[in-house]
Formats: structure tokens, C-alpha cells, sequence
């Protein structure tokens, strides 16, 4: 057997499907002028795409058609030999749309192999996210602006270059940055991109992680039920109704907190939090009432806490918030947790109003969010700055 | 009166007899539907299935039937909706005929999986184009892969009889699937004939009440139900269906046990019926109202001193591989006639023909030759010298003479 080479691409469905399937087709074009041979494709399961769902795409390229063979006999790569994570919230696990509980962004990669992070934060910041595993790995951050996109607009903020050029440095076995700049040049016919693959080459570099380094959290995960074991009627047992929610401080008992599937939480979808101030908060219900997913639990002094297991992180709530920065959205990276913000409230209330009051300000105003695509120009005005950003390394 | 003051417990005694009828087999149907105690009907007129939803409104209308009639906008419409009534908790019926049955589709689909015990009359009718109303089989058999009990009748009485016996089968825990009843178009919809009518009271013996269980859709039984799923769900989700069908035989020989006991008819066995095929040769099969042709065509052979036989397949789903391979293994050759087609198939043959070729070929130790023969396509009569043909070339099929393995029948050319 000839030389087998697997990339996984975890990227953010919707906002990223037309990135990550440009980067998969465009390492096995670039890999195609040396004579190699590919595919790529998407992970199928995955195809109906939500909104910031973890999602995969891969690319797989062998030196001769027998080997690409090999690697085709399968649904999808079970190991890979790179795997790139597009967006650094996705970190902290990627639950895809099917339940298969939550995976670690290494859940696939081959030990001792390279794990590549577009991302602005630093190794140690990152590794407070990425679970711990057995074996050694080695991370490559790409500095950038994570870019997202609208489902027919494609942003071009060079993102997909440089992480081929960053690919050409990690593992250039399966693509030389010669080969990378020829197919930049012949098919996207921009001497710009081969300047920024080639500066993403040039800093690109990885740390060696140890086994054993990293988040600690226990992933959550369950069994596939045996068929004789499966209700049938193709139906699912509902949750039992919520009940009375306890304040985690006071102990005083009131509101309602509903059941939620244990099995099924949706948080690796979330790529901005809601933040609540509990101190100006007007108890309308708008936000409870709102949000699609049931996230929020009603305190026994009826405010409103979210339950960040449960939430996905869509926004409605501060949307439909009336009151003045009493829901801000915040990127998710500014969390290592999905600890009740109520509890902390409740236990210090001025440290947390303090806190909420830090917090929000990295918050970027709706009009200026990069999910998806609100109006026309806005990517003229993001790209230059994602591509100084990507300059500055 | 004197029966006015009759005590109860002596009322119970007295032996009910069946009130005999001229109907045709849809008003058969109906009046099976009046005496199941049907909740929800739903109704979209196509011929000939329409004789049937056109009996149950006016059995409602006369105040002789309560249940939800709805007549919808559509058949994917009428399916729907009784699938979703039966999801919670009622016992329905509903039915089309060709193409309606096709527009259907997408509802008869997901009824097994989601083990919807609806009970269907298909008023048979040729597929268009062109437009016609005469009866084909294609359009019922168009659900034989995907988990559907299929039965075809004969008579007025047997459509009768079935359709108490599809409740049965269908609701029956151990089942929990949709079953459709065929009637041949105009040959039985439309044609009127003597029928036993048994009583409520019977009835109400043999049919208990359909109870859903933990599939009931109900506020006091929280589930959801059809949800999307991965492909590491929907093969078990199949597995489940395929166990159905490994009961389903059991379950059918059950009930018509019961079915006899209670009312006294005798099917015999329940998936095929044997018309003078002790002594016979060679066996011509078929389903469906061809049964009456071909026992006077036998007859007539027979008076000829041809030893030939029929064999009326009564279930087409689930198919009585085994039992029929062993029946059939003792005749030197096999002439099936399909009501249908199935273009481009193994050696071009009908669906029956197919099958049972299946059939044979794993569970018959002498494997031999069966013919297929296409005819009565579009209502199309099959003649009594059709079917001394299809005999004549079964006969010399026995003989070892070789003879084409599909033929078409009344055909003109």
C-alpha cells in the first residue's frame, strides 16, 4: 500500500460549511499537481446544518488510486493525520448532530500528530479548553480572526490559504508549499494569497503537548441502545415535567426549572453566551418566553438563569431584552465553564455584577457580529481587518 | 313485547343469527367499519374505492355509525390524518385506488415504521397513464417492501370477514402495523352478492378494543414521536419492523382460529386457498376475484381429463414462502397469473410469478418450472379460454416441452 493521508476539518456549521469545504477541495488540488490523488467531502450525518453546529469535512489523499481505495472504504476517517479546528470555541468538544455525546477536536488524530487552531488566543489559553488524552500531540495555532459566514455568502478573508499554508508546514508529506502556491496561483489567480499561504507557512509552528496535558472534564457520552431494547413506533420517552427550582444559596424554593434530556445537550453548538445582569433584570419573561430551547430556569425570586447546558447560544433572548445590557451575548471564549451565573450571583453579588460588567465589554454589538451575513458590505469592511490581524501573525 | 321483558342474562343465550344481505364488496367493507366500532374515517373520492367512503357517510348520516368522518383534500391528506388518529388512540380506516393510493405515497411510507395499525381498502385500479378504472394489482402491491400486510379477497363475504380480521391483526400488540385489504375493482366493488352479516354483539367478542399502550400519543403519556435520526439508529428502527414480519404469520393464523370459532366461518388456511388440487398435475395460481374464471375453468378441464388445480393467494404480506413451496413442490408445473407487472424484473415476469419463484427456489425440493402470465390488465377480462391456454402451456411445461417463462394473456396481437 502507497502513502494514505486523512485532514479533518471541524468547523461551525452554516457559518463555515463553504470555508471548510473549500479548504478540503483545495488540499486535494494542490495535492493533485504532485501527482497524488483525493477526495473530499463532508461528514453526511452532518449535511442538514444548524446554525454553529460542530460539523466535520475531510480530505483524504494517496499516492495511488488502490491506496485512496483503502481510504475510501470507510464512511469517514477514523484516524487522520491533521485535523483543523476553524473556530477555537469549538474546543471545547464538538457534539455533532448526531448523539455521539461530546468529542474532544482530537478525537480522531493520530498520536504525535498536529492539531491546527485558527485562533487569537495563546497555547496555555487554549489547552484550558482542549481535553486531556492518552497520548502526546502537537498543537499549531494559526493567528486569525475565526471567520464565519453567511449560508450563500462566502467571506474571503484568506483564511482558507493560510491554513493550507499552515498544512504544507505540519504535515508536508501530503502537500508541499510549492504545490500550494501553484494551485493558488493557476485556479484562485491571486498573487495576494500566495503571499498570505506562504507568511502562514513561514510563522506557522507547534508545541509539543503531553499526554495528559489539558481540560480535565469528564466528556459526556452514552451507549446505543440494542434494537430489542429501542421502544418502537420510532418514538421517544418525553422528559418528565420540571419542578420547582431551589436557590442554590438561599435554599429558598420557587419559579421552576424544567427536566432536560441528559443525553442530548446542545452547548458545543454555542459560539457566544448569553450573560444576565440579575440586578436590572424586570422579570418580563420576553427571554424565557423566547428562547426556542427551554434554557432558561425560573428563580425562586423570578429572574431568569440560563441554563448554559442547555443553551445553544442563538441570541433571541438579548434581542428580545428590553432593558439595556441586562442580556449580552459574549463570545464563548471567555468561558471555561457552564457554571450557573445565577449561583454566582447569589453568593456575591457585587463581585458578579463586577465580573458581568468586565465581561461585557469584549462583547461585540449585534450589528458588528460576524455570524453569518446581515447586510451588504459588511465583509468589505471585515476582511481588511481580519487580513491585518492575519499580517501581524 | 315478549323480548321487551326478557331478562338479560337469557337475552345472551339466544343465538344470534346473521342477517344475510345483497351488497357489493366496498358496502361489505363499510358495514365491517360500522360493526368494528370505527373512530375516524377519512374519505377523498377516486373510483373505485369511493363506493366505500359513499356507504359509511350515509351509515353516519342514517345515525347507524359514529365516528369522525373527514372528507380531505387529498389522499396524502386522508392517510395522514388517520395515521395521526390512530397515534392516538383510534381505530381508523381509510382507502384509495390507483394513482390515489400513489399520491398517497409518502404517508403509506412511514405508517409501518411508526407502527400505525391502519386498516385500508385499495379499490384496485390500473395505474395511469392512461386513465382507466379497471382493476390492476400494481397499485397495493407499490407498498410490498416496506412493512404493509397485504391480503387480497374474493368475495363480498371474505372482504367482510377480512376487514374484522385486519382490525384484529393490525391492532394486535404483537403487530402494530397497517394492512390493506385488496378488492378487485368492479369485479368485487362494484358487484353485488349474498353476505352474512354478523352481529354487533359477535363482533364485539372477537374485536377487543384497540389499545395503544406506551405508543399512545396522550398528554398523560408524554413521547414524541418520528423524530429525525442518524444512520446509527435507523437500521435497529428497521430490525423492529423485520421482527413484525417474523410474527406476522402466527399472529394471522391466530386470529382466523378465533375468527372461526366465534362466527363459524372456515377460511381454512389463512394465506392460500387450494381449489382441486389433490389429484392435480400442474396448478395455475393467482389472487384475488381471477379465483371465480378459473375454478369454472378448472371444472371444465377437469370434465376434459385435465388434472389441473388453482391456488388462490389470499396474503401476498406477508408471503408464505415456506408453506407455499412445500404445497406447491408436489406439481410438475406452475402457472401463475399476475394482475400486474413489474417491468424489467427477472425474466420479465409479474410480481407474483417472481416471488414465488423466490419461494421455490429456497424452499421447494423439486423446484418446478413456473410460468408467468401477465393479463387482465386495466380490468380487462381473463376468459375461461384464457385460462385453458395458460393451462395448455403449463401442461406442456410439465411435459418438459419448453415454454417462454413470461407470456402475455387476452392480449390482442
Amino acid at each position: 500500500m502507497g502513502q494514505l493521508f486523512a485532514v479533518e476539518i471541524i468547523y461551525r456549521g452554516v457559518f463555515q460549511k463553504t470555508l471548510a469545504k473549500n479548504i478540503t477541495r483545495d488540499i486535494v488540488l494542490a495535492a493533485h499537481n504532485e501527482g497524488k490523488l483525493g477526495i473530499s467531502f463532508g461528514r453526511y450525518g452532518d449535511a442538514p446544518e444548524r446554525n454553529g453546529i460542530p460539523a466535520k469535512s475531510f480530505a483524504i489523499v494517496a499516492n495511488d488510486e488502490q491506496t485512496l481505495q483503502e481510504g475510501m472504504a470507510q464512511y469517514e476517517p477514523k484516524q487522520v493525520d491533521l485535523t483543523v479546528v476553524l473556530d477555537d470555541t469549538l474546543c471545547k468538544g464538538a457534539e455533532s448532530w448526531a448523539w455521539y455525546g461530546l468529542q474532544p477536536v482530537h478525537h480522531a488524530l493520530k498520536p504525535g500528530h498536529a492539531l491546527i487552531v485558527v485562533s487569537l488566543q495563546d497555547a496555555p489559553a487554549l489547552l484550558k479548553t482542549i481535553h486531556r488524552r492518552e497520548q502526546p500531540y502537537k498543537l499549531g495555532i494559526l493567528k486569525g480572526v475565526t471567520s464565519f459566514s453567511g449560508m450563500w455568502v462566502y467571506k474571503d478573508d484568506h483564511t482558507d490559504v493560510r491554513v493550507l499554508g499552515a498544512i504544507a508546514k505540519a504535515l508536508p508529506e501530503i502537500v508541499s508549499l510549492q504545490a500550494i502556491e501553484q494551485f493558488i496561483t493557476e485556479k484562485l489567480k491571486s498573487p495576494l494569497k500566495v503571499t498570505s499561504a506562504k507568511t502562514a507557512y513561514d510563522r506557522f509552528m507547534t508545541i509539543d503537548v503531553e499526554a495528559g496535558a489539558g481540560n480535565p472534564e469528564e466528556l459526556f457520552k452514552f451507549e446505543l441502545p440494542k434494537w430489542e431494547d429501542m421502544r418502537d413506533g420510532v418514538s421517544i420517552k418525553g422528559q418528565p415535567q420540571g419542578g420547582p427550582y431551589k436557590d442554590p444559596v438561599t435554599g429558598q424554593v420557587g419559579g421552576f426549572r424544567p427536566a432536560r434530556n441528559e443525553l442530548f445537550k446542545k452547548y458545543s453548538s454555542r459560539t457566544q453566551r448569553p450573560v444576565v445582569n440579575f440586578a436590572t433584570c424586570t422579570k418580563c419573561t420576553l427571554c424565557w418566553l423566547n428562547c426556542p430551547d427551554a434554557s432558561f430556569d425560573v428563580t425562586a425570586e423570578n429572574t431568569y438563569d440560563v441554563n448554559l447546558e442547555a443553551c445553544c447560544g442563538c441570541g433571541v433572548c438579548e434581542e428580545v431584552c428590553p432593558v439595556q445590557d441586562c442580556i449580552t451575548m459574549v463570545n464563548e471564549s471567555q468561558f471555561k465553564d457552564n457554571r450557573s451565573q445565577y449561583e454566582a450571583f447569589q453568593k456575591d453579588k457585587d463581585a458578579y455584577l463586577k465580573w458581568l460588567e468586565k465581561t461585557i465589554e469584549s462583547a461585540v454589538p449585534i450589528e458588528k457580529r460576524t455570524h453569518g451575513f446581515r447586510y451588504r458590505g459588511q465583509y468589505q469592511e471585515q476582511v481588511p481587518e481580519a487580513l491585518e490581524v492575519a499580517r501581524k501573525g | 313485547m315478549a323480548t321487551l321483558t326478557m331478562p338479560v342474562q337469557e337475552k345472551k343465550k339466544v343465538k344470534i343469527e346473521d342477517q344475510e344481505a345483497l351488497i357489493t364488496g366496498a358496502e361489505a367493507i363499510a358495514i365491517a367499519c360500522k360493526l368494528a366500532n370505527v373512530d375516524v374515517v377519512t374519505a377523498y373520492p377516486i373510483r373505485p374505492y369511493d363506493t366505500v367512503m359513499q356507504y359509511i357517510s350515509q351509515l353516519v348520516a342514517d345515525g347507524e355509525m359514529d365516528c369522525e368522518y373527514i372528507a380531505a383534500e387529498g389522499e396524502h391528506s386522508q392517510f395522514e390524518i388517520v395515521k395521526h388518529a390512530s397515534v392516538c388512540g383510534a381505530r381508523v380506516f381509510c382507502g384509495s385506488s390507483g394513482v390515489g393510493w400513489m399520491y398517497a405515497m409518502e404517508a403509506l411510507t412511514v405508517t409501518p415504521a411508526l407502527r400505525v395499525p391502519m386498516v385500508a381498502m385499495v379499490g384496485n385500479r390500473a395505474l395511469d397513464d392512461p386513465g382507466a378504472f379497471g382493476v390492476e394489482h400494481n397499485d397495493a402491491l407499490a407498498v410490498r417492501d416496506l412493512g404493509w400486510l397485504l391480503t387480497w379477497v374474493d368475495s363480498a363475504q371474505e372482504a367482510l370477514d377480512t376487514a374484522l380480521i385486519a382490525y384484529r391483526v393490525a391492532e394486535d400488540r404483537r403487530m402494530f402495523v397497517p394492512l390493506a385489504i385488496s378488492c378487485d375493482g368492479a369485479f368485487l366493488t362494484h358487484s353485488q352478492a349474498l353476505v352474512k352479516i354478523p352481529s354487533a354483539e359477535q363482533v364485539k367478542k372477537f374485536l377487543p378494543r384497540y389499545d395503544r399502550g406506551d405508543l399512545l400519543l396522550h398528554p398523560d403519556n408524554v413521547i414524541s414521536v418520528a423524530p429525525q435520526a442518524n444512520e446509527d439508529w435507523v437500521t435497529e428502527i428497521r430490525r423492529q419492523n423485520y421482527a413484525v414480519t417474523e410474527r406476522a404469520s402466527d399472529v394471522i393464523r391466530e386470529v382466523y382460529a378465533e375468527f372461526e370459532h366465534i362466527f363459524g366461518r372456515k377460511y381454512g388456511n389463512p394465506f392460500f386457498e387450494e381449489y382441486m388440487t389433490k389429484d392435480a398435475e400442474v396448478v395455475l395460481l393467482g389472487m384475488g376475484t381471477l379465483s371465480t374464471p378459473a375454478r369454472v375453468a378448472i371444472r371444465k378441464m377437469r370434465e376434459e381429463g385435465k388434472k389441473v388445480g388453482f391456488v388462490r393467494l389470499r396474503w401476498f404480506r406477508p408471503f408464505a414462502g415456506p408453506e407455499i413451496a412445500k404445497c406447491l413442490e408436489r406439481f410438475k408445473a406452475i402457472g401463475v397469473i399476475d394482475r400486474d407487472f413489474s417491468f424489467g424484473s427477472p425474466n420479465l415476469s409479474g410480481v407474483v410469478a417472481t416471488e414465488l419463484r423466490s419461494a421455490m427456489y429456497t424452499g421447494s425440493a423439486t423446484r418446478p418450472p413456473v410460468l408467468g402470465f401477465i393479463g387482465g390488465l386495466g380490468g380487462r377480462e381473463i376468459t375461461v379460454p384464457d385460462l385453458e391456454k395458460v393451462a395448455d402451456s403449463v401442461f406442456d411445461a410439465a411435459k418438459g416441452i419448453a415454454q417462454p417463462l413470461t407470456q402475455w394473456i387476452g392480449l390482442r396481437g
